[in-house]
């Protein structure tokens, strides 16, 4: 989350409020919710590393709130983030290697391993089919993070087919 | 519709199915010995690897290619053993069935293609044009209702495919790989109507490697070299907390 709370606040200066809001605006309810106890924290770290600065604003009424920026220094690791290629979805998966050794123990056999995960991996598919009809589908960000999160889905099915014709 | 004798059979079932195609001396076991039990208004996917089976089963269920051994029952009756016109008649009443590669009626809109087995039914003309009008606007397709099938892409026709084999309201809804060629907006619009239907009862036996159609399902069964090697529901619904911050991991 660090280095997307940096991405908004080089957008703009925010406090941590406005953060959690601004994450929740554009990602809409496909984004794990950001409690605001971990964007504190975070944005505590950001302004130990002197990636952000923190300055109290003065409210009428209220306690002072602080106000964070990002800093050059902050600038350059985010420009350093957007600039690098991504790290591709992994490809030693958990449960690849549960299906591989759980069997030379005698724990559980492929097949019953397969099966269950496939009925798992539906479950999980259509909750996310549900989100979609239930996210706005005017909020594209939302729309397609839910698509991805599908299209990976897939492949994980699609990949323990291939592993049910090979190992079982 | 439902007579006596049929009141609380299972919509279909099959006893130790079996299907040997024999392809120059060489017989090749497609199905072998599948029993298979699908309750009235039941939602079953079927998914297995390519060459698994799983066409050779609907369309046996469809009666649109025939057994080697073992039975087939429709609703409390015996059909492994009616002849070719039986099964039409069977079909036209009860039966609806998308084909992977559509088999639209080219020489005729998509709006008869659609009307047509509501009509060969005995449906009136007025209902089986509200029903088209109804399930071509759920699939995104009203605007093209006077076209042909051949100006169609080939979600499009996918998507005629299943109107047509819903203008019915059959009781049952056979359908092989019926979102193999669309794309994900259009998926959208098919897994909505097929959720819908299923609400309203209607029993589906359908063939999918999509995750968003099977997960729809009641039960899925899976099929390896011809035979069930997995029958059972989709695990419980995950309680997830208002959003979907547990569904969507993102990566950090
Ligand atoms: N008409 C046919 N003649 C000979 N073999 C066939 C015929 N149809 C299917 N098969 C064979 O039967 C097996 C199952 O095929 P199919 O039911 O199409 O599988 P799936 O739909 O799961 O891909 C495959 O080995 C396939 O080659
Ligand atoms: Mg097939």
């Amino acid at each position: 989350m660090r280095l997307h709370l940096l991405a908004l606040l080089a957008k703009e200066p925010a406090h941590g409020y406005e953060l959690k809001q601004a994450l929740e605006q554009i990602f809409g309810t496909a984004y794990p919710s950001p409690n605001i106890g971990q964007i504190y924290v975070t944005l505590g770290r950001l302004e130990k590393d002197g990636l952000v600065s923190g300055v109290d604003v003065e409210q009428s009424n209220r306690p002072n709130k602080k106000v964070y920026y990002c800093t050059a220094a902050g600038r350059e690791v985010l420009d350093e983030w957007v600039d690098s290629p991504t790290e591709g979805p992994r490809v030693r998966d958990e449960f690849f290697m549960k299906l591989v050794l759980a069997p030379l123990t005698g724990i559980a056999d492929r097949m019953a391993l397969i099966n269950r995960q496939r009925r798992h991996y539906l479950a999980i598919m259509r909750d996310l089919v549900d989100l979609a009809q239930r996210t706005d589908h005017d909020n594209r960000p939302a729309q397609l993070l839910i698509e991805g999160a599908m299209l990976h889905l897939q492949a994980d099915l699609d990949w323990l087919e291939r592993c049910q014709e090979e190992l079982t | 519709m439902t007579t006596a004798s049929e009141a609380g059979q299972p919509a279909i079932r099959t006893v130790n199915l079996v299907k040997i195609y024999q392809t120059g001396g060489l017989p090749v076991p497609a199905v072998r010995g599948v029993d298979l039990r699908v309750e009235p208004g039941e939602f079953v996917a079927v998914m297995g690897p390519s060459g698994s089976g799983k066409s050779t089963l609907v369309h046996m269920l469809g009666g649109l290619d025939t057994r080697t051994s073992g039975e087939i029952w429709v609703e409390g009756r015996r059909v492994d053993t009616l002849n070719e016109s039986a099964w039409a008649v069977l079909r036209r009443q009860q039966i609806g069935f998308v084909f992977q590669f559509f088999n639209l009626v080219d020489n005729m809109t998509v709006a008869d293609n659609v009307e047509l087995p509501a009509l060969l039914a005995g449906t009136t003309p007025r209902h089986a044009r509200e029903r088209r009008e109804y399930l071509l606007g759920e699939l995104g397709l009203a605007d093209k209702a006077d076209s042909a099938p051949a100006q169609l892409s080939g979600g499009e026709q996918q998507r005629v495919a299943l109107a047509r084999a819903l203008a019915n309201q059959p009781r049952v809804l056979l359908a092989d790989e019926p979102t193999g060629n669309l794309d994900s907006r259009n998926t959208r619009d098919v897994l909505r109507l097929l959720g819908e239907v299923h609400r309203q009862g209607q029993t589906i036996v359908l063939v999918t490697h999509d995750g968003r159609v099977a997960g729809l399902a009641d039960r899925v069964v899976t099929l390896l070299d011809g035979q069930i090697v997995d029958d059972g529901a989709v695990a419980p619904r995950r309680r997830t907390r208002g959003g979907a911050g547990d569904v969507v991991e993102l990566r950090s």
